[in-house]
């Protein structure tokens, strides 16, 4: 009953900060000097002043300030994200088109990450002086620390053009021909790069929390307890040890969810991954004020999905969370 | 002087050869050809969407009535022959009768009028079609084109991408306003040209494949041409160079060209964008303080050293420009008032122009950019004129609406600028020079010159028939323009053509890319 309630205040929150973001982002986009009908007319090298202010006409960008957000939330409210001016598309579909892309590429990403990242986090606890502990720190600190357009770039160069391993953009190789699993592994083929470089930065993040926490966790009164009643060291981290220290790694992920957009963004752009991110960077160039909107409103949905989820999952690890005290 | 010679030498040889049929090696049919584009493509109809990132699909969906050689030798295509009146005012075309659209139905004159009304209601460039009044379609294949003016520059116009024949049976169910949002323009597309729409994904790839019916014999060679869609310039240079991508076109970054340049089965090459005739130059508001005063104009071009642009910025990759003409146009004028470095002459000018050096300063002036690319450029700028005693600051943009906006509302004092001529003088160039433009938006006459003889001579010029006469015309305006400075012409856009060794007979016209592919094909 509590969750449900609890539930439902979220839900009421979640509308009031979506349609905060919609008007506040409209809004700053409105501000800053120049429209779409410029970018349009740049992707057209160049347009006399009457098509400009047919352009402008055409998409309502002559009405004022007002009646042009008027028009736009009435809109939402109807769940109609609107028209992208750029690509003479519905913004649903242009988001529903690349939305697979970016959650694949995210997915596979965070859950490698995250995995890796807690295996290499217990390691270096249980050793926190040893060479693998400070193999760890390092590869931690390189991962979190190296801009992403530079490391993408260094793997293109190293394995796509050095040693042929991997191709260099996009998500699939539209010139061969085959089944399913032809085209699974085409697309396999073409996320290893991607993933490797996104996963950096939350590999780093993870294997750092989890040797904090681990460490904590190792030095409590119940392990020594566990130790004392001579379970075995292996026994003693997995089963005792793990399942406490993992809550701040799960919060940490959750919050990482954020991250579909932001943090494809560059690798999306390095490796032409035709995802969210790619078409947030684009539309912003653009001016384009209904994608951005709408991807707005779906990364916003994303993160308040996300940390629903996180709180679920949190539930399940650590019995106290949520329940009656 | 010399790069145009070579051009046309080039273009000699090879039409010669195509003319004898004495290539060194017989085209061979088949193949897909893998090909890339910088920017992600809003529309691929080519009537209503100009720009060069459509031009290449565009011009491969659609055909025009010409196609030019590359010695700018207007050549038939969808017209196999066409008469101008002696008067100028009529322009016959005779299309070619086995011509069909992809869905099988015959291109006749009814759809060229068609498309003459579409592209001069949605087209962004207005100067093409202004003055053809109406289409007269007497029979099917003959479609005569009334001017209310003699207009030459018809002639480029109805060649690459800018004269698109699109189906009226397709496109003329909504008004014709209403053509460029038409929701086949990207989806099922029912073209003209030689390859036609198998698959586009927006943001990933346009794939074309081979229209068996086209209306020229044996052509395409091609089967099929993959647009793969890579926006980061690093990405594409990988992609060339481990033989992902075997053509792209419109390649800009002097680094990257220079290193692919070294690349053993790569050609790199600068031919093929006179059509486009893509422009770099300082703008300088002529409406404004300073700079009002041409004297203050021509002490900002001895100042700015072009060489070092060239050789140090540009890295050699980029030819200079003297006018607002592109140097590859049979219109361009080489032996105008070049500006060679001259601080004395600079502060001469200054001196006279009454700005006295005060300390080490005599006034100060903004200048703008627009993108990224060109920063160094108005760096260099900057400290190029501190010499003279004129200090600049350095206005960055947010993105390219906000520049934009302040060169249409010409509210600058100097700012980088690239223009594109777009075939004929009259599409691209006036634009920039005559009065009345001033002030239009972006790429208009955002400098606020206004030169009564210059006006007189585009006007004679634009309705000028006699070759001749025309480039005589054009030779005055370039003289004046680059006497009184409204812009200091600095060089062409260093676009580069990449094609591996596999490729045989690259677009290397003067529309590069933007025009049909037909006779491009794969070695074995």
């Amino acid at each position: 009953m509590a969750f449900l309630q609890s539930f439902l205040i979220r839900t009421i929150y979640a509308v009031i900060l979506l349609a905060a973001v919609l008007v506040l982002n409209f809004s700053m986009m409105h501000l800053a000097p120049g429209d779409v009908a410029d970018t349009i007319s740049q992707s057209m090298g160049g347009a006399d002043q009457a098509v400009l202010d047919q352009i402008r006409a055409d998409y309502g960008l002559d009405q004022p300030f007002l009646v042009q957000l008027g028009r736009y939330m009435g809109n939402v409210a109807q769940f109609n994200l609107g028209y992208s001016f750029f690509y003479n598309a519905p913004v649903t579909e242009l988001i529903l088109q690349r939305l697979p892309a970016t959650l694949l590429l995210v997915f596979v990403a965070q859950i490698l990450a995250l995995g890796i990242g807690v295996i290499l986090g217990v390691i270096s606890a249980r050793k926190p002086n040893g060479i693998a502990s400070h193999f760890v720190t390092m590869l931690a600190l390189f991962g979190y620390s190296a801009p992403v357009f530079w490391t993408g770039i260094l793997l293109l160069i190293a394995f796509s053009l050095k040693i042929q391993w991997f191709p260099v953009a996009g998500m699939q190789d539209v010139t061969i021909e085959g089944g399913f699993f032809v085209h699974a592994l085409d697309i396999a083929k073409h996320l290893v790069l991607p993933v490797i470089t996104l996963g950096s930065i939350f590999l780093a993040l993870y294997s750092r929390l989890s040797r904090a926490t681990m460490m904590e966790v190792l030095g409590s009164d119940y392990v020594r307890t566990a130790k004392a009643k001579g379970l075995s060291e292996r026994e003693v981290v997995y089963k005792h040890a793990l399942k406490n220290s993992l809550s701040p790694v799960i919060t940490l992920a959750g919050l990482q969810f954020s991250a579909v957009i932001s943090g494809a963004v560059l690798v999306e752009a390095v490796f032409s991954w035709p995802g969210l991110g790619t078409l947030a960077f684009q539309s912003i160039i653009a001016r384009d004020t209904p994608t951005i909107l709408g991807i707005l409103f779906f990364s916003a949905l994303v993160v308040i999905v996300g940390n629903l989820l996180t709180d679920l999952a949190l539930r399940f690890v650590d019995p106290r969370v949520g329940g009656k005290r | 002087m010399r790069i145009l010679f070579k051009g046309l030498m080039t273009a000699t040889v090879l039409a010669s050869m195509l003319a004898t049929g004495a290539q060194s090696e017989e085209p061979k049919r088949g193949g897909t050809l893998v090909t890339v584009l910088g920017t992600n493509v809003r529309n691929l109809n080519s009537a209503v969407q100009s720009g060069i990132v459509t031009g290449f699909p565009g011009a491969q969906l659609f055909a025009s009535p010409l196609r030019y050689d590359e010695d700018w030798t207007p050549q038939p295509y969808l017209a196999e022959s066409w008469e101008v009146s002696d008067d100028g005012l009529k322009v016959t075309l005779h299309l070619v009768h086995n011509a069909k659209f992809h869905d099988g139905v015959p291109i006749t004159s009814k759809d060229v009028a068609f498309s003459v009304d579409v592209i001069k209601a949605n087209h962004p460039f207005k100067a093409m079609f202004a003055p053809v009044e109406s289409v007269d379609t007497p029979d099917d294949y003959t479609a005569i084109l009334n001017l209310s003016q003699p207009h030459p520059a018809l002639m480029l116009a109805m060649s690459g991408q800018l004269m698109s024949i699109i189906p009226q049976h397709i496109y003329g169910d909504v008004p014709i306003e209403e053509v460029k949002t038409h929701p086949r323009n990207n989806k099922d597309v029912v073209g003209s040209g030689p390859f036609k729409l198998a698959e586009f994904v927006s943001g990933q790839h346009v794939i074309l494949e081979r229209f068996d019916d086209f209306f020229i014999e044996g052509r395409p060679y091609l089967d099929k041409i993959v647009m793969r869609i890579i926006p980061d310039p690093a990405a594409r240079a990988i992609a060339y160079e481990n033989g992902e991508v075997q053509m792209g076109a419109f390649e800009l970054l002097p680094r990257i060209i220079n290193r692919l340049k070294k690349v053993d089965n790569l050609t790199v090459t600068p031919e093929g964008y006179g059509g486009v005739g893509p422009l770099d130059w300082l703008a300088m508001n002529t409406q404004r303080g300073p700079l009002k005063d041409v004297r203050v104009r021509k002490a900002i071009a001895y100042a700015v050293d072009k060489n070092f642009i060239l050789k140090a910025l540009m890295q050699g990759t980029a030819v200079e420009s003297k006018t607002g003409i592109h140097p590859d146009s049979p219109f361009y004028k080489d032996d105008v008032e070049n500006y060679a470095v001259d601080l004395d002459k600079a502060n001469a000018l200054l001196d006279e122009a009454g700005f006295p050096m005060n300390g080490d300063s005599r006034f100060s002036l903004t200048i703008d950019f627009g993108w990224a690319d060109v920063k160094p450029q108005v760096e260099y700028v900057k400290a190029a004129l501190k010499k003279v005693g004129i200090d600049v600051q350095v206005r960055a943009s947010a993105d390219f609406p906000t520049w934009a906006k302040r060169m249409g509302d010409m509210d600058f004092d100097m700012s980088w600028d690239s223009v594109f001529n777009w075939g004929d003088p009259v599409i691209g160039v006036q634009r920039t020079y005559i009065s009345t433009n001033i002030g239009k938006g972006v790429w208009s006459n955002t400098q606020g010159y206004s030169n009564a003889r210059v006006d007189e001579l585009l006007e004679l010029a634009a309705v000028e028939t006699d070759a001749e006469k025309r480039k005589a015309l054009y030779a005055e305006f370039q003289t004046i323009i680059a006497d009184e400075l409204p812009v200091y012409h600095i060089n062409a856009l260093p676009y580069h053509t990449v094609y591996n060794d596999k490729v045989g007979n690259p677009p290397l016209g003067i529309w590069g890319t933007s025009t049909p592919i037909d006779m491009t094909y794969l070695k074995d």
